[in-house]
């Protein structure tokens, strides 16, 4: 029976493990370092929270690997062996392979920063991250945050929950702003500030100070300032973890280079996830993406290729989401930092100033592009329907109360929203389709 | 804020430490007052008064109170029983005098005196039967005729010359309460200000300061870190003195009638009587409700359906559990709680029951009508409509109290697949078991007979009563709730939850949708499923949610940090989705 080995227990490596099982009868065995079962690394901010316990956070229950004849093994890959089709083990004996998946992840980013290896300095991914900055940071008086990003602000927040003062170094003009157009990254600032984190823009780390011991006592900025601090998280983003697979004879540039199949230059291995590297990138996409969704739709893909059934990797339109502190954000299709050639926006922002869309379209055909929305949750089935159909704004629009997908009783915004369009852009009046409900009449 | 927070919890223990205190604190004299407005009958307020030494003295415990009641009760009954009971010499006469065939007119030899009167009357009552029977051996006569007499000690002589256990359990309570002394019962109305509602304003003093810890949003900070919450010791009190107060209030009364006594002031202003066990235990369960209420509002600020939902179980409990059949006493109705449903109200069909309604003409026909129509209308109707949340996590009682006492610990839930198998075997046997047990209560009421299939429906009745009703409901369903969760009850035991589960998942427009793609596994819906449903596993396949246990509190979609669980009423039909992730154009396939 062929012997599919899988290199990392994270989304991409156990998703493609569980379809390889649907679709055949091979043998499966999953390798990770990390930990003995698959966890969620999503919610690794919520088990320092108190929100969760470990165990919580593992999407399946430990008897489910065993009946779905998927061996797990805890051990580290040292070298991949292509020619005699082995991966050399740090504990075990190396084990052959007929199909191989390398699913091995990401790691955080260091630039180099003078003091980055000091006692009390952490990224924030793996497990033993977690362990290391409960540790470090028990009765501390400050913790700084170096790197905002996604990352960065689920430490802030993390920190902040534990009543640990924060101060958050951000190279960006706003929080998250080569990502999110300008009003939603002083948007989130704002937020973030709300929350009493000392958010620092335009700052960047220059160096970490030691004390006597070696244990990180402060940062200086970039601007020269000292901020003292017990705990340093860097979150200036992450890299595919591709040591082990550098000099295996597998082409790598940033992460692990992959066809349209997800197959490496070496026939019969394979590489997803956070460490692949797209040789040309899917239409619209981004060579690297390193979220929990493309790890899972790279793992659907290539079990079926590797079942016999060869698949190219084609992910739909783009979506995302995320929780800054209370504002919840998704996003569908693309809505770019700043505005591409030829396109236009509509951007409305409630008075609380917690809640917003922004709408991307084409200026000439009014075709929809993308939409951002804070506090307001929109279905990812209608939007991908309408980014499929190629639905122009006015449709987007009018339809906006179909879209919505907040819990019942909870106040509606499509009426304000349209008008705010129509009265931006006198001419085509948008008349929002379907009727208030009972609630919605009571409610608001 | 901090500092009101913390007066506001050292008010809250100091009412519970008085609470506590009064239970170890009553003094005791029973007086012959007491005594003859309590037994009523002379000639057993005699028979009392010749075992009872302690007339008129005061007795400073209420362990030891009720046990020289025990006492006098144990020896009246002893007393009357080797008087008027059958003793063994006689039945050895009585066998001898009857070879191979038994001849009723031999029990003469009891005697004509008093007692051999009682005796021979008693006797025939039991055993008439026996007479002119043939038996195969002498040992058969024996284990006949002392079959008769053990039945007469059992059902005639403790009942009508001595005192029978449904008695001595009434009577200790009623005597304990009236004979209580001391500082409660002098003045109930101050401790009724220095337990209970020092316990509210501390409660809420730490409560309500919580509405400044910071912008609205999820507040689940620390729980797994909390003594209380994650069955660290504070949890394991909590429940212990639930899991005691529970079995005091259903088996022991009698030892809290301070505790009962303090509420007699609320109850005289309500009905105009004193206040009885029950009473007490809807007072303090309305109060839980709401206090705990406030908490889960100010919790769950950013959630419009959380704070709607709230209030409603708020406003059902005081208004329709509390309330009104307290008001229709006082107007001389039958008590009556119009959103209660059988079979979680299991003895609405017993016969005292529907005889009360009957005898009350057309607003008792009414109720009658009422409670059946909700029992075959209102349940299937809403249910298809709505889902089963409309009752369970809106007007329900014990969910009410699950949605809000039990809040803090709605994570504690078993989310496992074994936890779901034991869930559906149990919840669906207790079902079954009620309507068995009502179905025996109604055979009994309609043909007078109480024997069906050789069991007798009385004691079917009381041993649901006792097991389902009072040990499961109660002592595990609510004692259990910081060591296994808020829904213990409305998971594994609830028989009325079975129905409405049942048409939940056949026939209903209610689900749980999930977004897309959206999911991240996080956890944190299966998490805080109070009913260990494990949301993820349909979410991260995109499957929608449709769970005959699903209360629809609406927790999950409230804690999902990617927006992705919605609860909706729609198309029945479209309810059982293929799982589908969007996303991947890729692939087609199921996950
Ligand atoms: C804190 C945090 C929050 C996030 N939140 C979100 C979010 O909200 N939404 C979102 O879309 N994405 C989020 N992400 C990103 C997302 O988690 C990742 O994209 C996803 O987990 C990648 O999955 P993967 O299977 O490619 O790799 P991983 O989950 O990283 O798994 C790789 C595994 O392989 C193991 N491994 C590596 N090398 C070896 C070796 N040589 N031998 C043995 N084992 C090895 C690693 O230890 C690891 O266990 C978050 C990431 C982090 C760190
Ligand atoms: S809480 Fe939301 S994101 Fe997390 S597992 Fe549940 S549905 Fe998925």
């Amino acid at each position: 029976m062929k012997h599919v080995v899988i290199i990392g227990n994270g989304i991409a490596g156990v998703t493609a493990a569980r379809h390889i099982r649907k679709l055949s009868d091979y043998d499966i065995t999953i390798i990770s370092a990390e930990s003995d079962y698959f966890w969620s690394r999503t919610a690794l901010m919520y088990v320092y929270m108190g929100h969760m316990k470990l165990k919580h956070t593992q999407p399946y229950e430990n008897w489910f690997w065993e009946k779905n004849r998927i061996n797990l093994l805890n051990d580290y890959v040292k070298t991949i062996d292509h020619a005699s089709k082995k991966v050399v083990l740090d504990k075990s004996e190396a084990m052959s392979y007929d199909v191989l998946i390398i699913a091995t992840g990401a790691k955080p980013n260091k630039f180099g920063w003078p003091g980055q290896d000091l006692e009390g300095v952490s990224g924030m991914v793996s497990q033993q991250d977690l362990a290391y900055i409960e540790k470090y940071t028990k009765n501390i008086n400050r913790g700084v945050i170096v790197g905002g990003g996604l990352i960065g602000v689920e430490l802030a927040e993390m920190l902040a929950s534990r009543n640990i003062p924060v101060s958050f170094l951000v190279r960006e003009e706003e929080f998250w702003d080569n990502v999110l157009p300008q009003q939603e990254a002083s948007m989130i600032s704002r937020h973030i500030r709300e929350h009493h984190i000392d958010l620092r823009l335009r700052t960047e780390l220059k160096e970490i100070l030691a004390d006597e011991n070696g244990r990180v006592k402060a940062v200086i900025t970039g601007d020269g300032k000292e901020i003292p601090c017990q705990f340093v998280g860097l979150t200036a983003g992450v890299s595919p973890n591709i040591e082990m697979v550098k000099n295996s004879g597998i082409e790598t540039k940033r992460g692990v280079l992959v066809d349209e199949f997800m197959e490496t230059n070496i026939p019969g291995i394979y590489a997803i996830g956070d460490c692949a590297e797209r040789r040309t990138p899917a239409p619209g996409r981004a060579p690297v993406e390193q979220v929990w969704y493309t790890g899972r739709m790279m793992g659907e893909t290539v079990a079926k290729t590797i079942c016999g059934e060869k698949t190219e990797y084609l992910p739909g339109h783009w979506f995302n989401s995320a929780k800054f502190f209370d504002i919840e954000y998704q996003t569908y299709g693309r809505v770019w930092n700043k505005l591409k050639e030829n396109e236009a926006e509509f951007y409305w922002e409630h008075a609380s100033g917690k809640i917003a869309m922004h709408f991307v379209y084409d200026q000439t055909s009014k075709k929809f592009l993308g939409v951002n929305t804070f506090g307001i949750r929109l279905r990812h089935e209608v939007f991908d329907r309408w980014l499929k159909q190629e639905a122009d704004i006015f449709t987007v629009l009018s339809g906006l109360r179909e879209a919505n997908f907040d819990p019942e009783f909870f106040k509606r915004y499509e009426e304000e929203i349209v008008n705010a369009f129509n009265a931006a852009h006198p001419g085509k009046e948008v008349v929002l389709k379907g009727k208030k409900s009972i609630i919605e009449k009571i409610f608001g | 804020m901090k500092i009101i927070k913390s007066i506001g919890l050292l008010l809250f223990i100091a009412g519970f430490s008085i609470f506590i205190s009064t239970f170890f604190s009553a003094n005791y004299k029973l007086s012959e007052d007491v005594l003859s407005a309590q037994l009523g009958d002379a000639a057993k307020i005699e028979s009392f008064k010749e075992h009872a030494d302690f007339i008129g003295e005061s007795i400073t415990s209420n362990f030891a109170f009720v046990a020289k009641l025990d006492e006098v009760f144990r020896s009246v009954n002893q007393e009357k029983l080797s008087q008027f009971g059958i003793s063994e010499p006689e039945i050895d006469k009585l066998v001898n005098s009857n070879q191979g065939k038994f001849d009723i007119s031999t029990i003469s030899l009891f005697g004509d005196d008093e007692t051999g009167q009682y005796k021979q009357k008693t006797f025939k009552d039991y055993g008439g039967w026996l007479d002119g029977r043939e038996f195969g051996s002498q040992e058969e006569i024996r284990s006949q005729i002392s079959n008769v007499v053990e039945n007469i000690k059992k059902y005639q002589i403790v009942n009508e010359k001595g005192f029978d256990k449904y008695k001595i359990k009434d009577l200790k309570y009623s005597i304990t309460k009236a004979s209580s002394m001391g500082k409660v019962s002098d003045s109930p109305g101050l401790f009724l200000l220095l337990t209970y509602v020092l316990c509210i304003v501390g409660a809420l003093m730490y409560i309500l300061p919580k509405i400044e810890d910071g912008p609205p949003g999820i507040k689940n900070n620390g729980i797994f870190h909390s003594a209380m919450k994650n069955v660290g010791w504070l949890g394991i009190l909590t429940g212990s003195f639930l899991i005691v107060f529970y079995i005091v209030l259903y088996f022991y009364p009698e030892y809290m009638t301070n505790w009962i006594i303090m509420v007699d002031p609320v109850s005289q202003f309500l009905k105009g009587s004193d206040a009885g066990r029950f009473f007490l235990y809807g007072f303090i369960y309305t109060l839980c409700i709401l206090v705990m209420g406030v908490r889960m509002i100010i919790k769950y600020r950013h959630s419009k359906y959380q704070i709607v939902r709230t209030f409603s179980v708020m406003f059902f409990q005081t208004a329709f559990a509390f309330l009104i059949p307290e008001i229709l006493l006082r107007l001389n109705q039958p008590y009556f709680d119009f959103k209660n449903i059988w079979p979680l109200d299991y003895d609405f069909f017993f016969d005292n029951e529907l005889n009360t309604l009957m005898a009350n003409g057309s607003i008792g026909v009414f109720m009658l009508g009422w409670g059946i129509a909700l029992i075959i209308i209102g349940v299937p109707v809403f249910v298809y409509f709505f889902g089963k949340r409309w009752y369970c996590s809106w007007v329900c009682g014990c969910g009410g109290l699950a949605e809000t006492l039990g809040d803090p610990y709605r994570q504690l839930s078993d989310k496992s697949l074994k936890a779901w198998k034991v869930e559906r075997w149990m919840i669906h046997a207790v079902l079954a078991f009620a309507i068995v047990m009502t179905g025996g209560v109604l055979y009994t009421y309609w043909t007078g007979s109480s024997e069906l299939f050789g069991v007798s429906s009385y004691d079917v009745r009381s041993v649901y009563g006792a097991w389902i009703g009072a040990g499961f409901a109660g002592v595990v369903g609510t004692g259990f709730y910081p060591l296994m969760g808020n829904r213990v009850w409305c998971r594994y035991g609830c028989p009325l939850a079975a129905y409405l589960g049942i048409v939940q998942r056949f026939k209903s427009r209610f689900r749980i949708t999930t977004n897309g793609g959206q999911c991240i596994s996080c956890g944190n819906c299966s998490t805080y499923c109070e009913m260990g449903i494990d949301v993820r596993w349909y979410a991260q396949r995109g499957q929608n949610i449709v769970r005959s246990s699903c209360v629809g509190c609406g927790v999950c979609s409230s804690v999902c940090p990617r927006g992705v669980l919605n609860l909706e009423n729609a198309d029945s039909d479209s309810r059982f989705s293929e799982p589908l992730l969007i996303g991947n154009d890729g692939v087609k396939i199921s996950s």
